[in-house]
C-alpha cells in the first residue's frame, strides 16, 4: 500500500531508509550496558551488607549463651560477658545528649539564619557553619577530650567528672557533631515555607517572633522532625568520638549515670577490632562484632526510613 | 515546479478522505501533485490509557508550509511529535494508525528514531540553545553524525547559518556563547542548528511564541526562504501567522469524552489556507477563524 | 471606631489617638530577646569551632615548628619525639586513589543509569530508595562488610593466616564502598538540574542518547559532579571507624617509613598492613603520654585537618562559581 502513495517528479529518490547507523547503534547499545552495570553494583553493595552482617552474626546466635548475655550487667567479650543492654544504654545516653545539645543550638543558628539574618550575616555565618560538618569526627573526639572534658563538664559538673572520658563529654562531642546537619535540613524546611505565608503574617500586624513561632515552624514541622530523626541516626552511629571521650576501652559495666565512662554499641564494635589479632581472637568476639552491627544497622536503618519520609513530605506541601 | 503525474492522489486504498466529526467527506483539492511526505492516516496518539488525538488523516506535502492551527490542548503539538518520534522520549506514549514518511512506516520494526530526527528536524517553543558557542552549536547535527574535517564542519556552520538570516549577525564571533544572544537570534540559530543536518522536514513546534513581534516577523520571512528547500510543518496558536505563512492548514479542536470528563484532540478540517480562511466548511472551523471562540 | 462625626474636638481626640497607636510601643522585649536566644544559639556554635580551631593549632603547631620536616617524614614510633606521619600520609593517599579509582566510575555510571536510561518502574524507586538508606548507615558498619568480604575474600596477597590480609586495598576497598551512595545521589541530583529542553534540543537535531548525555547532558552537570566528587574524597580520608575494623596498624610498623616520592607511590603498599591519617590520629588520642595524646596528636589533625578542609573549600567555590555562570 505504502509505494503506490508515493508520486512525485521522475528523479525521486529510492524508498527511503531509516534504519540508521549500526555503527552507533551498537555503541549506544554497549554504553546502555555498561550504565546498567554500575546500577547493579550499587544494589549489590546492600545486598552484601546484609548479607555478611547476618551470615557472620547468625554463629552469635546460635552459640552464646543467653542467660549470660540478659543477666550480666557488664560488656566483656574476652571474659564471655555480652551485655548487650549495656551497650545500649551507653549509646541512649551518649544520643540523648548529643540531642539535647544539637536540638537547641542547630534548631537555633537554623532559624536566626532562614528568617533574621541579613543576606551579608548569612552569607558569612554559613559557610562557617559548614565547616563544622566538613571535620572529621576524630578531631571532634580530641577535642572533646582536651577541651570539652575541663571546660565544658568540668565547670558544670566538677572537677573530678571533667578529668577524662565520659557519656556526657562524649554526649557534647557527638551533638556539636551532628549540629550541622540539624542546622540544615531545619534551615531547608524553613526556607521552602513561601513568603507568601509571611508576609500574610505581617500584612495581619504581627511581629517577627510571632511569624516564625506561629507561622513559619509549624509550617516547616516535617523538615524539623526529620532532621531531628536523622540526627538521632547519626548520633547513634557515630564511633570515634565515643571511642576516644567516651572514657572506657574495652569492657563496660552497665550505668546509667551520664558522668560514667562507659562503651556505646559502636565504641565496642570499633575495640573488640582494635590490637593485632583481636579479631581473629578466640571466643566470639568476631560474632560479637557482627551482633552489634546487626543491631546498631536495625537502629540506623528504621530511623533513617523514617526521617527520610518526612523529608519527602517537606518536598511535596510545597 | 510539480509535475502531472495521472494517478489519482494519496488516500490509502483510495478511500475519500474523511475530517473527523462533522462528517462529509470533502474532495481533495489541487495541488496535489507535489509529492506527499507525510501521510497520516486515522493516526491516534496516546500517553498510556489517555487517548490525546484520535484519527487524524491528513497530508503533508513537499515544499509547502501545512499549518496546524487550534485552541490548546487539542493534540496539534502531539501529533507533530509523533511526525518524529519525539514522543518517543515520554514513557507511555504509543500509536495508532498510519503514519508514513516518504510511504515508510515511520513506527515500523526497523525504524531508528534517530535517524528519522536526522531526516526530520524540529525547532521547539522556547529557544534551546546549547550552552557552548554558536559555531558549536550549528556544528552540532553533523558533529554527531560523525563529520570530523573542520572545513567541512565550517562549511555546513556558514551555510546552515546562511539560511537561518543569522550569519551576517554572528559571522565576526563564531565562538561567543550562544547564551549572550538575543531571543529571536536564539532562536533563528535553533533552526541553524536543525538545518545544518540537512533535514527533509523542519517541524515548528509555535517558534515564535516566546518572541517579540519584530522577531516573530523576522522568523516568518526565514520560513518563506527555506520553503523551496525544506518541508516545513507548523504548530501556531496564531491564526494570522497560520494564513500568511501556510499553504495548507489543519484545524484542530477538542471534544470532551463523557465518560471519562477528558478532552480528546480531533482534526476538524484540512484543506488548502485559502479555503480554511475564506470559506471553511466546518461551522466549528468558521467560529474559530472569526474569534467567536477559542 | 467611630463611625459618626463626634464634632472637631472628639475628631482630634480620635486622631491623637490613632497616632499614638501608630507610633506606640517599640519596644518589643519579648522579640528582641528571641532573636538573641537564636542568635546565641548561632554564635555558641561558632564559638565552639573556634575553641576547637584554637585548641588544636595551640597543642598542635609547636610540634611543626619544633620539629618540622622530621614530623611528616618520620613513622610510627614508642617514642613520641621520633614519631611521624609519613605512613598515615601515604596510607590516606592510597585511600583516596582507591576512592576514585573505585567508587567514581560505578558511582557516577549508577547515577547516569538511574537519571537517564531507567524506566520509571517500582525497582527503580527500588533502587533509589536503597542507594538513599545506604547512603546513612554507620560508617562503623561498612567497615565490618570490608572485613566480611575484603579481608577474608581477598586471598591473592601474601599469607595464608588472616592476619596479613588485612591490606591497605581492603581498606581502599571499604571506603570507595562507603561513599558509592553520596557520589551516586550527589551525581543523579546535578544530572537532574539540566534543563529538559537541552536534551530534547539534542534528540531533536537526531543524537543517541549515549550522544546526548555526552555532548549536553554531561558538560551542563560536570560542575555538580565534581564537587560530589570532591566531598566524597574528603570524607573518605577523614573516616576512622571502617579502617580499624578493617585491621589498620596503631602500634608499630616499620613499612613504608619516609615522605619521598618514591614511598608515595609504591603501590605494593596496598598489599600490606596499613595505617592512615584518622587510624593515626585514633591511636594517639588514646595513648597515655601527653606527648602523643595531645601533642602529636594534635599536629597529626592539623596534617589531616589541612587537606580535608582545603578540599571542601574548593568544592565550594567551585560550586558557587558555576551556578553564578549558570544563572546568566
Amino acid at each position: 500500500m505504502a509505494t503506490d502513495t508515493l508520486t512525485g517528479p521522475p528523479s525521486s529518490p529510492p524508498p527511503v531508509d531509516l534504519s540508521g547507523d549500526p555503527r552507533r547503534h551498537r555503541r549506544e547499545r554497549a554504553m546502555g550496558a555498561l550504565f546498567l552495570a554500575s546500577a547493579g553494583a550499587s544494589l549489590l553493595v546492600s545486598t552484601l551488607i546484609v548479607v555478611s552482617l547476618f551470615s557472620n552474626g547468625w554463629r552469635f546466635f546460635t552459640e552464646v549463651d543467653w542467660p549470660r548475655v540478659y543477666d550480666s550487667n557488664a560488656w566483656n567479650p574476652r571474659q564471655g560477658s555480652f551485655s548487650i543492654t549495656t551497650l545500649l544504654a551507653g549509646s541512649v545516653i551518649v544520643t540523648g545528649v548529643a540531642i539535647l545539645v544539637a536540638a537547641p543550638l542547630g534548631l537555633g543558628a537554623a532559624v536566626y539564619l532562614s528568617e533574621y539574618a541579613r543576606p551579608r550575616v548569612r552569607a558569612v555565618l554559613k559557610p562557617i557553619l559548614e565547616v563544622l560538618a566538613a571535620i572529621p569526627s576524630v578531631v571532634l573526639g580530641f577535642f572533646a577530650l582536651q577541651w570539652i572534658a575541663p571546660n565544658v563538664v568540668g565547670t558544670f559538673f566538677g572537677d573530678e567528672a571533667g578529668r577524662g572520658g565520659s557519656m556526657m563529654t562524649a554526649g557534647i562531642g557527638v551533638g556539636l557533631l551532628t549540629i550541622p546537619l540539624v542546622a540544615s535540613v531545619s534551615e531547608d524546611a524553613m526556607r521552602a515555607v513561601p513568603d507568601s505565608l509571611r508576609q500574610a503574617s505581617a500584612g495581619l500586624g504581627a511581629r517577627k517572633r510571632a511569624t516564625t513561632l506561629r507561622v513559619v515552624l509549624p509550617a516547616a514541622v516535617s523538615g524539623i522532625v526529620a532532621a531531628l530523626i536523622l540526627a538521632t541516626s547519626r548520633a547513634i552511629g557515630e564511633t570515634m568520638v565515643v571511642f576516644i571521650a567516651g572514657g572506657a576501652s574495652d569492657t563496660a559495666r552497665f550505668t546509667t549515670d551520664p558522668l560514667d565512662g562507659t562503651l556505646t554499641m559502636t565504641a565496642a564494635m570499633a575495640s573488640l577490632a582494635v590490637g593485632t589479632d583481636n579479631v581473629v581472637g578466640g571466643g566470639l568476639t568476631i560474632e560479637a562484632l557482627y551482633f552489634v552491627g546487626i543491631v546498631l544497622f536495625a537502629f540506623t536503618l528504621t530511623l533513617n526510613v523514617i526521617g527520610n519520609r518526612f523529608v519527602r513530605r517537606v518536598r511535596q506541601v510545597y | 515546479m510539480t509535475e502531472s503525474t495521472g494517478t489519482p492522489t494519496v488516500t490509502p486504498a483510495g478511500a475519500p478522505l474523511r475530517q473527523g466529526l462533522g462528517g462529509e467527506p470533502r474532495d481533495r483539492a489541487p495541488h496535489d501533485d507535489l509529492p506527499v511526505v507525510f501521510e497520516v492516516g486515522d493516526l491516534s496518539a496516546y500517553y498510556g490509557a489517555f487517548r490525546a488525538v484520535r484519527e487524524v488523516t491528513l497530508d503533508v506535502r513537499q515544499r509547502e508550509i501545512t499549518a496546524f492551527i487550534g485552541p490548546s490542548g487539542c493534540g496539534k503539538t502531539t501529533v507533530l511529535r509523533c511526525f518524529n518520534r519525539m514522543n518517543d522520549l515520554i514513557p507511555g506514549a504509543r500509536t495508532e494508525g498510519t503514519l508514513n514518511f516518504r510511504g515508510v512506516p515511520l513506527y515500523g520494526p526497523d525504524v531508528d528514531p534517530v535517524e528519522v530526527r536526522r531526516r526530520i528536524g524540529m525547532v521547539f517553543q522556547k529557544p534551546n540553545p546549547f550552552p557552548k558557542s554558536i559555531y558549536d552549536n550549528a556544528a552540532y547535527g553533523p558533529r554527531v553524525f560523525g563529520t570530523r574535517k573542520r572545513s567541512e564542519l565550517d562549511a555546513v556552520v556558514e551555510e546552515s547559518l546562511t539560511k537561518a538570516a543569522l550569519w551576517d549577525e554572528v559571522k565576526d564571533r563564531l565562538r561567543d556563547s550562544a547564551m549572550g544572544l538575543s531571543g529571536g537570534q536564539q532562536q533563528r540559530l535553533c533552526i541553524a542548528r536543525t538545518i545544518a543536518t540537512r533535514p527533509e522536514v523542519v517541524l515548528m513546534d509555535e517558534p515564535c511564541s516566546a518572541l517579540d513581534p519584530i522577531a516573530t516577523a523576522r522568523i516568518e520571512d526565514l520560513m518563506q526562504e527555506i520553503k523551496d528547500e525544506f518541508t516545513i510543518v507548523i504548530v501556531t496558536h496564531n491564526m494570522q501567522q497560520a494564513a500568511r505563512v501556510s499553504d495548507a492548514t489543519a484545524f484542530f479542536s477538542t471534544e470532551v469524552n463523557p465518560e471519562s470528563d477528558r478532552r480528546t484532540g480531533v482534526l476538524i478540517e484540512f484543506d488548502r489556507t485559502e479555503t480554511i480562511f475564506s470559506n471553511p466548511a466546518d461551522e466549528r472551523t468558521e467560529n474559530y477563524i472569526t474569534g467567536r471562540f477559542g | 471606631m467611630a463611625l459618626t462625626t463626634i464634632g472637631s474636638s472628639g475628631e482630634a481626640a480620635v486622631q491623637g489617638s490613632v497616632a499614638a497607636a501608630l507610633r506606640g510601643r517599640r519596644a518589643d522585649v519579648g522579640g528582641r530577646a528571641f532573636e538573641l536566644g537564636l542568635l546565641a544559639a548561632l554564635l555558641i556554635c561558632l564559638l565552639l569551632l573556634g575553641a576547637l580551631m584554637y585548641s588544636v593549632l595551640a597543642d598542635g603547631l609547636p610540634v611543626y615548628t619544633e620539629r618540622g620536616w622530621d614530623f611528616l617524614d618520620r613513622g610510627l614510633s614508642r617514642r613520641a619525639g621520633r614519631a611521624g606521619i609519613s605512613q598515615g600520609l601515604i596510607g590516606s593517599f592510597w585511600i583516596a586513589v582507591s576512592v576514585v579509582a573505585i567508587s567514581f566510575p560505578l558511582g557516577i555510571g549508577a547515577a547516569v543509569y538511574l537519571e537517564e536510561y531507567a524506566p520509571r518502574t517500582r525497582l527503580t524507586s527500588f533502587i533509589e530508595l536503597n542507594i538513599r538508606n545506604l547512603a546513612g548507615v554507620p560508617s562503623v558498619v561498612y567497615g565490618l562488610l570490608g572485613l566480611a568480604i575484603f579481608v577474608k575474600a581477598m586471598s591473592g596477597f601474601a599469607g595464608a593466616d588472616g592476619v596479613d590480609r588485612r591490606t591497605l586495598a581492603a581498606a581502599g576497598a571499604t571506603l570507595a564502598v562507603l561513599v558509592l551512595p553520596i557520589i551516586i545521589i550527589t551525581t543523579a541530583e546535578a544530572l537532574r538540574s539540566v534543563p529538559q529542553s537541552l536534551r530534547e534540543g539534542a534528540y531533536g537535531v537526531g543524537a543517541t542518547r549515549w550522544e546526548v548525555i555526552r555532548t549536553v547532558v554531561l558538560p551542563y552537570a560536570a560542575p555538580g559532579i565534581f564537587t560530589g566528587a570532591l566531598l566524597s574524597i574528603a570524607r573518605a580520608v577523614g573516616e576512622a571507624a571502617p579502617l580499624i575494623v578493617v585491621g589498620a596498624v596503631t602500634g608499630f610498623s616499620s613499612r613504608g617509613v619516609g615522605l619521598s616520592m618514591g614511598n608515595v607511590l609504591d603501590p605494593s603498599a596496598l598489599g600490606e598492613r596499613f595505617t592512615a591519617m584518622p587510624a593515626l590520629v585514633t591511636a594517639w588520642a588514646k595513648l597515655p603520654q601527653e606527648e602523643f595524646k595531645v601533642d602529636n596528636t594534635a599536629a597529626a589533625i592539623i596534617g589531616m585537618l589541612v587537606f580535608v578542609l582545603l578540599i571542601n573549600s574548593i568544592a565550594i567555590v567551585l560550586r558557587n562559581r558555576f551556578e553564578r555562570k549558570r544563572s546568566l
